[in-house]
């Protein structure tokens, strides 16, 4: 592999040049697609990089090492989705008996996790609002081991402090672990905050294109990084070598692609919070959002995601039934817009009570605005609200 | 439909648009829905994606199981099952069990509460030995085991968990459908690492379930979608396309297995061939009554132990590598490969000893592979 530049360039260059090692017995710009089981071996006391590819692949390595690098960590690993990467994570960090704090409207997948399946074996949990830092604190106990965030949350947006949420998180020597799916690499990198763990769906703005499903889990310790490998490699919920390159393939317009989004979800978010249907808007560029200061100091940018509440159930039915540009559809981050229900799709894991509870009513939007022209998305989206 | 027939049309699906015979590779994530409330059947690639159903849907029927699952590694199916019990847990195995299944267990599931017995289920009394009324969840089996071929009665073993309400698991990775189908011998699980023989090409990582009852398959399909360890679509449909030839592929690589067992019983520097197709076998006899042929895996132990770095460094046919199960043939040293996480101590109690080796036969020509073993322990 050539050596890398290192931090000496700036991001957008190191997101192809650090995107994926170059073959070094063909000069390929692309990392070849490694469609390997299994390795020979030459001699039955060396070890070699690659014996078994749930061990190890070569095109899944370059993948984690790019993601590594992207993230600021030391260590990075792939996985067959989002939540084999939430859960890989902290079965590596958590053990029976254990207790965990986690932000209240977090990723209903990752909640199903929590409360359906770690209870099992005696992990227990508290979820609060991190946006306030004193709920963090004050719900941790001697058996707490984990602060789970998620900023921007989703389907609110809501910010939390992470420098100050990691200060709590040391002083009571908890891992701390932090969703960067919805702000990517590009915009926010939490490693460089003291964040101990990273998880990702990258299925989203990572992969960019809504044409895979892949997981990934970015430590900023050697040593954390050898837990999540010893769960990767035991319990091999592994990402593919084609979807690895197409998530590598994916990566290198990550700059280019989100910085266009995000132009689009601002502009969104001004120009529907005029409208009279839209009775609120959430987004943390418009200035008026309660963690607007905290996301200008964290992080490069506000996302492409935002979410509006129309002002009746009726209005919310009718956009999603006459919408043609976007497509109502689980997920976000695509090229494509896509429009989804947090109340029936990504949340629906979700107690109706408890989602109330947590502010995402039968009335809220989530938006991710892709590449389209911002005019035929804004126009789309209106005239699916009056027609 | 005899079975053979059924493997060549897994995944045959004639797409209702434009009549391809080969199901498309549905490289998505989301789906589009008609309208709020309505669905396609599927909403997420994760929840349910048509390539990799298809593939569901076939392993399902070759194992006559209600419901097929789909995963990214056999570790990752086996991680499911794992994932039905819960802190207190007792489960018993095979004691020659697959050095990953052990690893996961000692490494992982022991974090979170699960306990283990490892016995030879060879011998049906250890079982009941082993049985802890109230605690014990399940009984996981290898038949033949890996790597030392030994055989359990899986009837019998099915019926003793069903008199004491847990659940029956079998490993059949090393016969696949087509020579054995535990489920039809009163298993509750069949898992399988597809990317042995099922895959057939040593180019595709997967992990299969097939499933009987309802409530079962529903818990497998809930921590399938839970736990997101799904099989790619790609990587679904790779399987399949291996899986057409299963049968021609496990038909040569038997005659040739058979063959080189023979040959290696005949060998002054062997001390033992561990074989279900031979007659010396402690169990041949059952292993014919619950199974359609002996497979294509056998090891061997030799005489010598300096004979078994000759041979790992001296095949050229032979590839010396992990894994079993494909087109090529592949010589495997258990003691530091696959089995290097099970403790020494109980390694060596149990026979994988660090005389032996463990050959998967390929579908190349049989004397071209003896040629080759023949060449290198006399190097």
């Amino acid at each position: 592999m050539k050596s890398k530049p290192g931090k000496r360039f700036n991001y957008d260059t190191r997101i192809l040049h650090e995107a994926g090692a170059k073959d070094p017995s063909t000069g390929a710009l692309s990392v070849p697609i490694f469609n390997a089981s299994t390795y020979a071996q030459d001699d039955v006391d060396k070890r070699q990089p690659f014996d078994y590819s749930r061990s190890g692949n070569p095109t899944r390595k370059a993948l984690e090492d790019t993601l590594a690098a992207l993230e600021n960590g030391t260590n990075g690993y792939a996985f067959a989705s989002g939540m084999a990467a939430i859960s890989s994570a902290l079965m590596a960090v958590l053990k029976q008996g254990d207790h965990l704090v986690i932000a209240q409207d977090i990723y209903g997948g990752t909640y199903r996790l929590v409360t359906k399946f770690l209870v099992k074996y005696g992990i227990k949990h508290t979820f609060v609002d991190t946006t306030n830092l004193q709920n963090i604190e004050k719900a941790i106990l001697p058996e707490t081991k984990v602060l789970f965030l998620e900023t921007p949350s989703n389907p609110l947006l809501k910010i939390t402090d992470v420098e100050g949420a990691v200060k709590i998180a040391r002083s009571h020597k908890l891992i701390s672990i932090i969703d960067n799916t919805f702000m990517s690499p590009y915009l926010f990198r939490p490693l460089d905050l003291g964040v101990d763990i990273v998880v990702h769906s990258a299925t989203k703005f990572l992969g960019g294109h809504s044409d895979l499903i892949a997981g990934a889990v970015i430590t900023a310790t050697e040593e954390l990084g050898h837990e999540v490998y010893t769960v990767q490699n035991t319990c091999g919920a592994v990402l593919g070598p084609n979807d690895s390159w197409l998530l590598m393939r994916g990566i290198k317009t990550l700059g280019a692609r989100i910085k266009a989004q995000q132009e689009s979800a601002s502009q969104l978010a001004f120009r529907l919070r005029e409208q009279k249907w839209v009775s609120k808007v959430y987004y943390p560029g418009l200035p008026n959002h309660p963690g607007h200061n905290i996301m200008a100091d964290q992080a490069d940018g506000f996302g492409a995601v935002l979410s509006i509440e129309t002002d009746s159930l009726e209005r919310a039915s009718r956009i999603m039934k006459n919408v043609k540009i976007w497509s109502v559809a689980v997920s976000l981050g695509g090229v494509e817009s896509i429009l989804s229900y947090p109340a029936k799709m990504s949340h629906a894991a979700m107690p109706a009570e408890e989602r109330l509870k947590a502010g995402i009513t039968d009335n809220l939007i989530r938006l991710s605005p892709g590449l389209e022209d911002v005019t035929d998305l804004l126009d789309d989206l209106c005239g699916s609200a009056k027609g | 439909m005899k079975l053979d027939t059924a493997i060549a049309h897994a995944g045959l699906c004639g797409d209702p648009v434009t009549g391809a015979v080969s199901t498309p590779i549905y490289q998505t994530s989301t789906f589009r829905h008609p309208a709020l409330g309505e669905s396609t059947g599927f909403d997420y690639s994760r929840s349910s994606n048509p390539t990799r159903k298809v593939l569901e849907e076939s392993i399902a029927a070759l194992e006559s199981g209600e419901k097929g699952f789909a995963f990214s590694t056999g570790l990752a199916a086996i991680t499911a099952v794992f994932m039905l019990f819960k802190s207190g847990d007792h489960i018993i195995f095979s004691d020659d069990l697959y050095g990953g299944t052990y690893r996961l267990l000692d490494k992982v599931f022991s974090q979170f509460g699960l306990s283990a017995s490892f016995v030879d289920t060879t011998c049906f009394k250890n079982l009941e030995k082993a049985f802890i009324k109230d605690k014990t969840k399940a009984v996981f089996i290898e038949s033949p085991t890996n790597p030392l071929l030994k055989i359990s009665d899986i009837r019998k073993i099915s019926a003793f968990a069903h008199k004491n309400n847990i659940l029956c698991i079998v490993d059949n990775t090393l016969m696949t459908p087509l020579l054995q189908q535990p489920l039809l011998l009163g298993a509750d699980i069949v898992a399988h690492s597809g990317t042995k023989f099922l895959g057939g090409h040593n180019d595709t990582l997967a992990g299969l379930l097939a499933a009987n009852g309802s409530e079962l398959c529903a818990r497998l399909a809930f921590i399938q979608n839970a736990t997101g360890a799904v099989l790619s679509p790609f990587d679904s449909w790779l399987i399949l396309r291996g899986m057409k030839t299963l049968s021609v592929r496990m038909q040569r690589s038997q005659e040739n297995a058979q063959k080189v067992a023979r040959w290696l019983s005949a060998r002054r520097q062997v001390a033992r061939v561990y074989y279900p197709g031979l007659e010396s076998h402690p169990h041949a006899d059952i292993h014919k009554i619950q199974s359609a042929g002996p497979g294509a895996m056998l090891s061997f132990s030799v005489k010598d132990k300096s004979l078994v770095e000759k041979i790992i460094n001296n095949v050229k046919v032979i590839s010396f590598a992990e894994s079993l199960g494909g087109i090529e043939t592949l010589i495997t040293y258990p003691a530091k490969q696959t089995h290097s996480d099970i403790p020494e101590e109980l390694r060596n109690r149990i026979g994988i000893t660090d005389d032996l080796l463990r050959i998967s036969i390929g579908i190349e020509d049989v004397n071209d592979l003896i040629n080759d073993l023949k060449q290198a322990m006399e190097k």
